[in-house]
């Protein structure tokens, strides 16, 4: 028996070359496929639709999601010239706390998802703030109570269409963040669909325990959100099922939430490494082991990994919520450039900001400030201001925030930061990370994978099938492809950052209390 | 000589009409003004529109100049752009061939740097993007002079500026050598920018396979090269594999 199994899987990996990956982002769907050496072997991407229907709401239609990953999957085995039968797993990193409802016997949802951006309940966690029990949030699950996280999105949902709670109450709608939404639908959907979610996804959602990583019901009580919508908790990497669809017979082994999927794939496995990925938000995650750390300077506590039965790998976090989504909509909103990387040749017809600040507060601010009442400014207009000077503010946004999330990890390890290990879209703009190393005076490293998302997201599905040994291994795959070293004068980037915090200051208390 | 292509001249009508007038029409319009079959209006729209010379709006439907036709005459794709699109084979191009990536432009007669991708060793480089490099001797520089009739007229009559001993040193030379590498769609360089080094490289093309830009390898000759000189045919298939990939998310016709 044993010595057969031996040769099946010594068979398979003759055949199976290649890892696939879903990377679900807030702007677009990728799906990648990886060779053994971590190497990209093919890539497709669709972007999916911004619903913004009122001041503050971010909605995406789940069902285009889905649809667009029904695209790109295929193309991306046609590009390799390969049939799923060649792929060993595909690991699915996603979006986080986007909060997808939908009917467990008809797959379709309930409402459009609602975005992690959006802040429809800010009235809402305020008056849960309120309550005098409110403190054992922190405690029990490691987050702060905003609009950000997923628990506040369902009750809002729940308390606001019709019939839903009582549908949610008999189980016959199901709750998920994007990879439990796109496991369902890929392993059959209403015909036996897996309803799973991983323990990093889990960990945003202000429902799950982070010590004993389950559901818990004081917190599932104080938000009111019926257990019954909610899916089985699972490793970040494990065999979850069987793909049924798109990639029919092909093991789904793993999934994490984006950002943990990067940490995963920058390989900062041990104790106090940390990575920033910077995309339509920008995120600065540590390794802290396996203890939960506690923050006192404004990060959270989350999960960042767990492999199979191993105890699972904690990180603290410094969150972003508005780094590319503004140059997004520099793009979309003001129109002003045509495609995002065009913000690096109009900042540059420029030499400087012009004294122009731009502080993105769309969703208020998230770390180090967890200011839910803020919104956004530019402050320093002159008539001398031209849109070449608020390129150069909208990147150099990105930079300043990136230096308040450093100053707090700085302060909560009482370690400085030595380097910036970097990944995402944005990494592509030169004059952009130049300036996050000026302005954090240590050199800003990227990897050869720009789509670390998808790199960690393969890696923890190989792991998962063997297809990959162990950590080490995948550690040696980590090379250099780019630094830039600091390069700015001390005094002027003093003076620079008591300018950014000043307008910082200027966006706070804007939304007044009560006023829907 | 053939007679004129007839949708290029529906084409050119369609432009002129939404360049007249409010600028925004819709399909029927279009069709009726035109005297075309609504088919035949809708799919040279399209194809306007995949080049970027029409635009769509989503909430009406209506169509309008695209951005790419107002910007015909500055530059064709944005450096920045080019590199965005490219960094993930860029990427992979480097991890496969254990050799710095470049990717290059042509600039008022120079070769400009736009991305640089380490060699994936883990020694101490530099970013050397934004650097100008002689178009004549490196393998980036020579396949745009052989794809790009606009870095080809920047170089000057006569004699060109030696940097080694293998250096092309004259235009007719030169000549010779572009009409070699059309022929192979790649092209080397062999010491001839600096002793011990050399460099492989292959044209990034875009809509309609224009040429924008050289995507190459660059390293030292005993590694690049086989005991002949002769750049190895698996880089060579690396680098070319590369560039199309890019070309190929660019909207190049395959090739
Ligand atoms: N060259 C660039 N310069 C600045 N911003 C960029 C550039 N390229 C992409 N972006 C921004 O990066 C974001 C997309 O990056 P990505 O990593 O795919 O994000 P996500 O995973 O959040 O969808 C978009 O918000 C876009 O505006
Ligand atoms: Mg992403």
């Amino acid at each position: 028996m044993k010595s057969d199994a031996r040769l099946t899987r010594r068979e398979d990996t003759v055949a199976e070359r290649y890892v696939m990956s879903i990377d679900q982002g807030t702007t677009s769907t990728r799906c990648i496929l990886f060779d053994h050496g971590g190497r990209l072997v093919s890539v497709t991407q669709r972007e999916h639709k911004q619903h913004f229907p009122r001041p503050g709401w971010v909605e995406h239609d789940a069902t285009e999601i889905w649809r667009n990953l029904e695209q790109i999957g295929p193309k991306a085995l046609a590009q390799a010239g390969i049939g799923s039968g060649e792929v060993a797993a595909v690991g699915i990193a996603n979006q986080r706390e986007t909060t997808v409802l939908w009917d467990r016997h008809t797959g379709i949802p309930v409402t459009r998802a609602v975005v992690w951006q959006d802040t429809r309940t800010d009235m809402l966690v305020e008056e849960l703030a309120r309550r005098p029990d409110a403190y054992i949030v922190e405690d029990l699950c490691g987050l702060h109570l905003a609009t950000y996280f997923s628990a506040p999105t369902i009750r809002w949902l729940l308390d606001h269409t019709p019939g839903l709670r009582e549908r949610a109450d008999r189980g016959d709608v199901l709750f998920g963040t994007m990879e439990s939404w796109l496991i369902w639908k890929l392993t059959g959907g209403p015909d036996g669909g897996v309803h799973v979610t991983d323990v990093t996804n889990a960990s945003r959602t202000l429902l799950m325990n982070i010590n004993n990583l389950s559901w818990d019901d004081t917190l599932l009580d104080f938000f009111g959100v019926p257990r019954a919508m909610l899916p089985e908790i699972r490793p970040s990497a494990q065999t979850y099922g069987v793909a049924t669809r798109v990639m029919p017979g092909v093991r789904i082994a793993a999934a994490l939430g984006d950002q943990q999927a990067a940490l995963f794939g920058q390989t900062c496995f041990a104790v106090g490494e940390a990575k920033c990925t910077y995309g339509t938000g920008s995120f600065l995650l540590l390794n802290t082991g396996h203890e939960p750390i506690r923050s006192t300077h404004g990060l959270l506590t989350t999960v960042g990994y767990q492999i199979g039965d191993e105890p699972a790998v904690y990180a603290m976090e410094g969150s972003i919520a508005v780094t590319g989504a503004l140059v997004q909509w520099f793009r979309d909103g003001l129109g002003l450039i045509g495609t995002a990387p065009e913000i690096e040749t109009m900042a540059r017809s420029v030499g400087d900001n012009g004294g122009c600040y731009i502080v993105p507060a769309f969703s208020g601010l998230f770390a180090p400030h967890w200011r839910s009442e803020a919104r956004g400014i530019i402050v320093g207009l002159t008539s001398y201001i031209t849109k070449g000077h608020l390129a150069r503010a909208v990147l150099e946004a990105t930079g300043w925030q990136t230096r308040e999330v450093v100053d707090a990890m700085n302060a909560d390890s009482g370690l400085d930061l030595r380097t910036l290990n970097v990944d995402g879209g944005m990494t592509a703009n030169n004059l952009l990370m130049q300036f996050i190393a000026d302005v954090l005076n240590v050199p800003v490293v990227r990897p050869m994978v720009a789509e670390t998302v998808s790199l960690g997201a393969a890696y923890a599905a190989g792991l998962a099938v063997g297809y990959w040994p162990d950590l080490e291994g995948l550690r040696r795959n980590w090379h250099r492809a780019a630094q830039w070293l600091p390069a700015m004068d001390p005094a002027l980037r003093a003076r620079e950052y008591d300018n950014w915090q000043r307008a910082v200051e200027r966006t706070f208390d804007w939304i007044k209390p009560h006023e829907e | 000589m053939p007679g004129p292509v007839q949708s290029i001249e529906r084409a050119a009508a369609i432009l002129r009409l939404l360049a007249q007038g409010s600028g925004r029409l819709g399909l029927s319009e279009i069709a009726n003004s035109l005297g075309l079959a609504r088919g035949t209006a809708h799919g040279i729209l399209r194809t306007l529109q995949m080049v970027g010379f029409v635009e769509q709006d989503e909430a009406t439907g209506k169509y309008q100049l695209g951005a790419a036709l107002l910007h015909l005459g500055t530059s064709y794709l944005d450096v920045n752009e080019l590199r965005s699109r490219a960094i993930n084979w860029a990427d992979a191009l480097a991890a496969r061939s254990g050799e710095a990536v470049r990717i290059g432009t042509h600039l008022q007669g120079k070769l400009l740097v736009v991305h640089h991708v380490f060699r994936p060793d883990d020694t101490l480089q530099t970013l050397d993007v934004g650097v100008l490099l002689p178009m004549h001797a490196t393998a980036m520089g020579k396949v745009l002079l052989a794809y790009d009739a606009n870095a080809a007229a920047a170089v000057p009559d006569g004699d060109l500026e030696p940097f080694s001993r293998r250096t092309i040193r004259t235009t007719k030379e030169l000549t010779r050598a572009l009409s070699g590498i059309r022929e192979v769609g790649w092209a080397a360089d062999v010491e001839e920018t600096t002793v011990g080094e050399a460099s492989v490289a292959a044209p990034i093309r875009g809509y309609g396979g224009l040429v924008v830009g050289a995507m190459g390898i660059s390293g030292p000759v005993e590694r690049l090269c086989d005991p002949h000189n002769r750049p190895r045919p698996d880089l060579v298939t690396f680098v070319r594999d590369a560039a199309r990939a890019v070309s190929r998310d660019l909207g190049a016709p395959r090739w």
